[in-house]
Formats: structure tokens, C-alpha cells, sequence
């Protein structure tokens, strides 16, 4: 059975990673908390937006509603990389090389490790960014569509259209996809490498809220999402991707919505978190469910895998959180 | 989400006004005055506001229009995140103002609080207050449309900077204010020196309290209607707007009174409203006829409707049902038994552009049950 390591703060947590062994606990408030020979708390922002691990470095990247944008090493030591006064900045995204990109307004930019700078400016709001995984690409997501940037050349960028409003972006870990969340209930997805001709776009629709949460499978088969009282789980093996298919729903609860997913960091198994505070961990091969963490206090905000896959960090916005031992 | 669910919802007021209307001068206040609550404030500039407080959010207007072909709704895409990032730290305010800069169409504002259901989950649009400027108004309603849809969308309408125009002058203004919008609650005063008490708090859009106080749903002579710190001169001028209750609010009409009643005053700005309010008044109504044509007007005509407010009788229920709405969103609920002597009938006001007073009139007295 899995044991659960309460752990309980205050107010709203946002996000929890692991660097190292370590897992690491942010609040809205703008602390990080982690579980390191006991509880070390760290006061990064006045009012934390946002809180990534850099999929580049064991290091996270947050930023907050006093225009910082900070790195922080599994030590807890920490390093400004920006600073833009009285902007919220709610978008954070690490990239190879060291490099962070960051953005406040129609403006995104890139901040690479001698500290030069490279700004890109869009039509509209900046509401997401991610980096490629090959090479220094950056995909931002805005109203209308995606705009792709190579960060060291200044050819024109490479505009991604469909109508609305896309709130976040990543791509597939093989890069042939790039998927965003929308406004509306729904995923836009783009294949990248088609043909000219190929068609391009997959339109991922039927959930009954927002998504909000997804991750991909370690090796990309998989994209699973939050907005649904399932977590949907859409293939993205074939040629091109969930085009014609349906997704595979996984840990069904009648009317109780799936508010944040992740999967294992190993095999095809994923942590599903859902709106009472349950967690589940559920085989994507037969669906086989096993109980994590029994409802709570709030709905789940955050999980996170240690890196072999035998801790589970959890965190909810009334701020019970916790670790779970699954081999325990 | 059992805690989120108990948490009541914070109340929301939308500042409007032109540039130079006093916006920045109420906010202040509200910011600085001890009234012993602490409000979150959006605004797209920090500009003018002399005040440091962490709670002050700057936000780009961002405009979504919803992927679901209607044209009218639009969400504010910076307001969803904006608020989204305060709720998260509910205990540190007890309310949320929108400040709009002066050309901000106030739809997109107010309708995102009841489309995104993230936002509407945590939020209740409490009312929007649009600040006018006494002596420039007739300018503005000449060179900008939205000036007139400010005003015509608003619950509380602030006549600020009465001391730069004569009585007769803010007389006409009055009129003109009351021509585009006959249910907002006005108020004159000068230097924003409104009492707070009349901005915030007022639950415009709540259907248990909303038109509860409306002086134009109540009968006539509410003594709660147009009072400001100058309001003594112009009692006159209440008596004949009510006598014209259940008539259309049309500029043709206005423009009759503004030559009989000030003829110095600046009678042209009248011709230049193009919002018109349509006042119903009916009997009981049938519910399997109102709600059909209901949908169907809001449906059909939701683009031309800026707001609708109502108050339903319904053959056979004890209960007085009341509904809103802003284009397309409709709202509507029972709200409270009639009382004993109280008059059933059904008034809706609809407040728009291009509507058609004749049809409107004889398809929702259609739906009376009588009818």
C-alpha cells in the first residue's frame, strides 16, 4: 500500500517538483517550501504566479506579481534573472542552454546565460511559452494562434493560426507536435513535420471545463489532460497523432472533475489528481486503478514524480499537501 | 472544492468613464478612505494613482471574442488571468474593481464575469458605475460612441463636476443621462466626492437584490432617485421622466423637452444619442409564452441589447420572478413573494440600439396569460 507523508501549509499551492530527492512546495504567497532534512522555506516572491522546473536543468524557474523572475537550485539557493517592476509575470519557460524566457504583455523575452537578452513582440498577449526541445526554438501562444521564434536568428517567425484563445502551449517530446489549451474547453493541436498538403490541424474537443493540467508519457505516446471527470488520454503514436481517434478515459468518477495529471517519469502509469483532493495512479495499458491519497481539504493543484518514480509529490489549493511513497 | 464552494463570492465593480471623468480621483478615494475594506484594483495604467499598494494590478486590455460564431461574446482574456491570480489569495481583499480606460467597451468586462466559469465561480459582477463629466458629456457623446454605450450600460451613472456647469446645463446632462439609460441609479456630485456607499456594495447584478431599490422600477417619486450634493434644484425634473414610464426613452421625445424646458442649454446633444431604452409594462404573464420569446428576442436581437432588466408576474405563482441581461447572457429567478397590495405586473426594460419598439411591445404582451 501507499503511505502518505502529510505535509500541511498555508494557503494555495501552485506547483511541486522534485530536484534531486527533494520535493519542493510552492505557495501563492510566494514561498517555496521543501522537504530537505526537514521543513527549509525560502521566500521567493511577494506573490508567486508561477512555478516551472526547467526541463533543461535541476533547477525551477517562478515568477511573481513583483515582476521577478528567479531560478532556484535543489540547495534552495536562488538567482534574479529578470525583473520587469510591476508586471505580473505569470509566464515562466526554461530552454536549452541555460536559457529562460519569460513574459509580461504582447512581449516575450529570452534571457541566455551571459545575460544577453532577445525580445520578440506579438499582435497580442504572450499567455504561454515553451522552448523545443532541439535547438533554440520558442513557441508563444496568443490569441489567434501560436508564433514559432528561432531565438538566434531574426527570420520572421512561423505563425501557427486557429481562431481563439490559446492559453498554453508544449510540444511533443519527439517534437512532431505542438498542442495548446484554449479558452474554450478544448486542445488545438499542430503536426509539425506534415508534408505540404498533409493536414495539420487536430482539434481535441468534448471536455465539459477548461484544461488546465496535462503531461505527456515518457516516451510521448501519450498526452493526458485535466477538464473532464476523467482524465483523457490522447495517442499521439501514429503518424499524425490523435487525428480520428478517441482518447482513452482513464480513472472515471461520475461527476468528480480531474484537476491536474502527471505521469510517471518511467512507465505508462499517471498520477490523476481530482477536485475533492483524491489521488489515483492508473495503468494506461488495462486501466487498472490504485488509491494514492484519499479526498482532502481542496482540490489537486500540482503533483509531481521524483525522478525514479517512487515518491509523488501532491499539493491542493487549500493547502494540504503531501508526499506519497508508492512503493512503500 | 468543498472549501472554494463555501467561500462567498467577492463582489466586482467595473469603473467606466472618460478620460478625465474623475476615475482616478474615486479610486483613490476608495483606495485611501477608511470604510474598513480593502479592495484588489485593475487598472490599465498605473498612471495617476499616487497610491503604492501591492494590490494594484496593471493589465493590458486583451478582447476574446468565444469560438461559438456569436459576435457579441467577447471575454476580457486579461481580466480571466488577473483574476484568477488574486483568487488565489482570496483573505487579502474584500472586493475587486475594474478600472476601464476611457475608450474600454465595457461589455467584454461584465460579460466575463459570467462566461468564464473559472471567474464566475469565484466572482459576482456587483455593478458598473460610469463617471461623467458634466461639462464635457455633449463633446463626447458627438465624437464617440463609447461614451453613450458606457453610459447605457451602467447600474450607478456619477454626474461629476457639476460646480463647471450651470443648473440648467446639468439639468440637460441629467436628461440626457436619463434618456440613454432609465434605470441607472444618478448621482451628481463634484471632484468624485460620491459617497462610497452608493458605488460599491450594490448588488446591480444579484437577482435577490437587483431592482429591489430601482427607483425606476418602483413607483414614482422614490426618494432615493438622482441625489447629490446639489440635487435641490432639479426636483422638477423627476416628475415628468416618471410620467413617461412604459413610454420609449427615444432622442425625438427628449429632444421635445430639452426646447420646452432649456432652451439655453445644449439641446443638440441630445440628437446624438443613438441608444434608446424600450419600457415595458404588462400583466400576468404565461411562462410557457414568456420564456420562448424571452430566448428568442435575446437570441435574435442580442447583438442591439446592451442590458435588460425585469420583473415578471407569472399567472399563478406567488412569487415575483425577476430577470437580467447583457446581449445575449440571460439570467433570471424567482426573488420574492409578491407582497400584500402589491400591484402584479410585468415590467422589462431593454436598453440597445436598433430595436424595434412596436414588435418588442406586441410579442411580449402577447405573452400575457390574459393575452
Amino acid at each position: 500500500m501507499p503511505t502518505v507523508a502529510p505535509f500541511d501549509i498555508e494557503g494555495h499551492v501552485i506547483a511541486t517538483h522534485f530536484l534531486g530527492d527533494t520535493p519542493f512546495f510552492a505557495t501563492a504567497a510566494g514561498e517555496l517550501r521543501r522537504l530537505d532534512e526537514g521543513e527549509k522555506v525560502t521566500p521567493l516572491h511577494a506573490g508567486m504566479l508561477t512555478c516551472i522546473k526547467d526541463p533543461f536543468s535541476a533547477s525551477l524557474l517562478t515568477g511573481g506579481e513583483d515582476g521577478k523572475v528567479m531560478r532556484v537550485a535543489a540547495d534552495g539557493s536562488t538567482k534574479l534573472i529578470a525583473e520587469a517592476p510591476r508586471k505580473w509575470i505569470t509566464v515562466v519557460a526554461g530552454g536549452p542552454q541555460g536559457a529562460v524566457g519569460y513574459a509580461y504583455g504582447k512581449a516575450s523575452i529570452i534571457v541566455l546565460p551571459d545575460g544577453s537578452t532577445k525580445e520578440f513582440s506579438e499582435e497580442r498577449t504572450v499567455e504561454a511559452l515553451a522552448f523545443a526541445s532541439k535547438g533554440l526554438r520558442i513557441a508563444a501562444a496568443r490569441y489567434n494562434g501560436v508564433s514559432l521564434h528561432w531565438v538566434h536568428t531574426n527570420t520572421p517567425p512561423t505563425d501557427l493560426e486557429w481562431k481563439g484563445a490559446h492559453t498554453g502551449v508544449t510540444f511533443s517530446p519527439d517534437g512532431r507536435f505542438l498542442v495548446t489549451t484554449m479558452q474554450e474547453n478544448a486542445l488545438h493541436g499542430w503536426k509539425l513535420d506534415g508534408k505540404p498538403g498533409e493536414p495539420r490541424h487536430m482539434r481535441m474537443t468534448g471536455y465539459p471545463t477548461k484544461v488546465k493540467s496535462y503531461s505527456w508519457s515518457p516516451k510521448g505516446k501519450w498526452l493526458a489532460t485535466s477538464g473532464a471527470p476523467a482524465a483523457i488520454v490522447w495517442p499521439f503514436s501514429a503518424k499524425d497523432g490523435p487525428m480520428g481517434k478517441a482518447p482513452l478515459e482513464l480513472g472515471t468518477r461520475a461527476t468528480l472533475m480531474v484537476t491536474c495529471v502527471v505521469f510517471h517519469p518511467i512507465e505508462e502509469v499517471l498520477a490523476i489528481g481530482y477536485i475533492d483532493g483524491m489521488v489515483l495512479g492508473v495503468r494506461v495499458s488495462d486501466g487498472k486503478e490504485a488509491l494514492l491519497r484519499r479526498p482532502g481539504n481542496g482540490a489537486i493543484t500540482a503533483m509531481s514524480w521524483s525522478a525514479n518514480g517512487k515518491l509523488l509529490s501532491f499539493g491542493s489549493e487549500a493547502g494540504d499537501c503531501g508526499v506519497i511513497d508508492i512503493a512503500a | 472544492m468543498a472549501d472554494t464552494a463555501t467561500q462567498k463570492p467577492v463582489p466586482v465593480t467595473v469603473l467606466t468613464g472618460y478620460l478625465g471623468a474623475g476615475k482616478t480621483t474615486l479610486l483613490n478615494r476608495i483606495l485611501s478612505e477608511s470604510h474598513g475594506k480593502k479592495y484588489a484594483v485593475i487598472v490599465n495604467e498605473f498612471g495617476e494613482i499616487g497610491i503604492d499598494n501591492d494590490l494594484i494590478v496593471e493589465s493590458d486590455e486583451e478582447i476574446y471574442e468565444m469560438n461559438n460564431g456569436c459576435v457579441c461574446c467577447t471575454v476580457r482574456g486579461d481580466l480571466i488571468r488577473v483574476v484568477e491570480g488574486l483568487m488565489r489569495r482570496p483573505g487579502r481583499f474584500d472586493g475587486i474593481i475594474v478600472e476601464t480606460t476611457g475608450l474600454a467597451d465595457p461589455v467584454p468586462v461584465a460579460q466575463t464575469f459570467f462566461m468564464d466559469d473559472d471567474v464566475r465561480s469565484k466572482t459576482e459582477l456587483d455593478a458598473v458605475v460610469a463617471l461623467v463629466d458634466a461639462k464635457h458629456l455633449p463633446l463626447r457623446l458627438k465624437d464617440s460612441r463609447e461614451a453613450e454605450d458606457q453610459i447605457a450600460f451602467a447600474d450607478v451613472v456619477v454626474v461629476n463636476k457639476t460646480d463647471l456647469v450651470t443648473p440648467e446645463e446639468l439639468a440637460t446632462i441629467e436628461e440626457i443621462v436619463r434618456a440613454i439609460n432609465p434605470t441607472a441609479r444618478i448621482y451628481k456630485t463634484t471632484r468624485s466626492g460620491v459617497d462610497l456607499a452608493r458605488v460599491l456594495d450594490q448588488g446591480a447584478f444579484n437577482l435577490e437584490r437587483a431592482l429591489e431599490n430601482d427607483p425606476h422600477f418602483l413607483e414614482h417619486g422614490h426618494e432615493d432617485h438622482v441625489c447629490g450634493p446639489d440635487c435641490d434644484h432639479h426636483h422638477h425634473d423627476h416628475d415628468h421622466h416618471h410620467d413617461h414610464h412604459g413610454h420609449e426613452h427615444h432622442h425625438d421625445h427628449h429632444h421635445d423637452h430639452g426646447h420646452d424646458h432649456h432652451h439655453h442649454a445644449a439641446p443638440s446633444a441630445i440628437h446624438d444619442v443613438t441608444v434608446k431604452s424600450i419600457s415595458l409594462r404588462g400583466g400576468e404573464m404565461n411562462p410557457d409564452r414568456f420564456f420562448p420569446w424571452i430566448q428568442k428576442i435575446t437570441q435574435t436581437q442580442g447583438p442591439n441589447i446592451l442590458r435588460l432588466k425585469g420583473i415578471i408576474a407569472f399567472a399563478g405563482d406567488d412569487e415575483r420572478y425577476v430577470v437580467q441581461g447583457v446581449h445575449m447572457i440571460i439570467e433570471g429567478d424567482h426573488q420574492r413573494a409578491w407582497k400584500d397590495g402589491e400591484k402584479r405586473e410585468s415590467r422589462l426594460v431593454f436598453i440597445g440600439r436598433d430595436l424595434d419598439r412596436e414588435k418588442i411591445e406586441q410579442s411580449f404582451l402577447a405573452c400575457q396569460a390574459n393575452g
